[in-house]
């Protein structure tokens, strides 16, 4: 409460004179680009974080199962962490009225049922191919010839 | 930062925009958001064709070439390096919308002029990559027979392993998934169009800078609405890379 009356010294109506007459009322600027440097060095850090599990289950031949699905879970978790800094951070998002960042955030939940959704159906369609599928001709792998050998 | 607003202000009693956005700058996000949607469908399609393969490639396997190391197997080389250009150049974009912040002209020629090469870089990135994956060839039982083939909308030579055939000393794969090459390309290619489409914007927003069109305006705001859309490209990308180089 006590900051009240300095926010109301620098309140400042902004409108955009040559273009409309909205009123906005301006964001201060950053002192320094400490925060956008910052935010560089954890963008790097996690991509390296990626990309040392990504190339994991290729060096120890991880070719299935549980650990394999933690390993994957795991990338997704630090891709979100990212997306999260990039919009929060660098498009300012974090820096906007709560009421506007509800506005462009709520409807993402929609991405929950889209991706359960879609790959639910992956799956079933793969139940089906076991099913009913016939492997195609081109498909068949011929008994390898002894002359074929190198 | 902090907007400089009294303490139970109301926003929404009217003569005044309640998200403390400007039209342009609300639109812009508008525009992303339903554009989160286009990339999120076809990532999403891709994961609902993936899954329902039985085998699908390995990405350490098919990403493993570099310019100018031959035949060297360095796998996601190429594709941290193009991943690391993006990210600065989301930093740079950042930087030259911190100066505009401040009103520094120069200081936003400066960052724009940065992060326009970095965008030249990634496209040229992966110009190269989409050549390396088309022109590649890889040997494929096809038919009966070995043939080499490249990766493209028709065919895909990533395979599984023929156990026991080589041909020149490299294994004999089965082809695989076709679906691969059709996501592949048209992601990235959608991804790059967007690139290609976000330079063409920092070039228009440098020479309206150097012009002084923003200084006679009183604001760089054209620069902030570009630069989000910038920042959502490389938002974007991490999620491409996600899908088809990491998973």
């Amino acid at each position: 409460m006590s900051h009240q009356d300095q926010h109301t010294e620098h309140a400042a109506v902004h409108s955009h004179a040559f273009e409309s007459t909205e009123i906005t009322y301006e964001h201060e600027p950053a002192k320094n680009t400490k925060k956008i440097w910052k935010t560089f060095w954890i963008l790097l850090g996690l991509t390296i974080a990626e990309l040392s599990l990504g190339l994991s289950h290729y060096a120890f031949h991880i070719e299935g199962g549980f650990l394999l699905l933690f390993i994957k879970g795991a990338m997704i978790i630090l891709s979100l962490m990212k997306a999260v800094y990039i919009v929060m951070t660098f498009m300012h998002l974090g820096d906007e009225l709560r009421s506007f960042r509800l506005t462009i955030l709520i409807p993402l939940l929609l991405f929950i049922w889209f991706i359960a959704a879609f790959l639910w159906d992956g799956v079933a369609y793969k139940d089906l191919r076991h099913k009913f599928d016939r492997i195609a001709p081109t498909e068949q792998v011929r008994p390898v010839q002894p002359e074929n050998l190198n | 930062m902090s907007t400089h607003v009294p303490a139970g202000f109301k926003w929404w009693s009217g003569g005044k925009s309640p998200y403390n956005v400007s039209y342009g700058k609300l639109m812009m996000w508008l525009f992303l958001l339903s554009d989160t949607f286009t990339f999120g469908a076809f990532l999403i399609s891709y994961g609902t064709v993936r899954v329902s393969h039985d085998y699908w490639p390995d990405p350490n396997y098919v990403f493993n070439a570099f310019p100018f190391m031959g035949h060297a197997n360095l796998p996601l080389a190429f594709v941290s390096l193009m991943t690391f250009i993006l990210i600065m150049s989301s930093v740079t974009m950042v930087l030259a919308v911190h100066e505009g912040h401040k009103r520094n002209k120069y200081g936003v020629q400066k960052w724009l002029g940065w992060t326009i090469l970095g965008g030249v870089l990634f496209l040229s990135c992966q110009a190269w990559e989409w050549t390396h994956m088309i022109t590649g060839s890889s040997p494929v039982l096809l038919d009966g027979q070995v043939q080499y083939i490249g990766s493209t909308i028709t065919m895909n030579p990533y395979g599984p392993v023929v156990q026991g055939l080589t041909d020149h000393g490299h294994a004999v794969t089965q082809t695989g998934p076709v679906a691969f090459g059709g996501f592949f390309f048209g992601i990235t290619g959608f991804h790059g169009f967007h690139v290609f489409s976000g330079v063409l914007l920092l070039v228009l927003a440098l020479v309206w800078t150097r012009m002084g069109r923003f200084e006679k305006v009183g604001h760089y705001e054209m620069v902030e609405k570009i630069g989000l859309y910038w920042h959502f490209v490389d938002l974007v990308w991490v999620f491409v890379f996600l899908c088809f180089y990491l998973i």
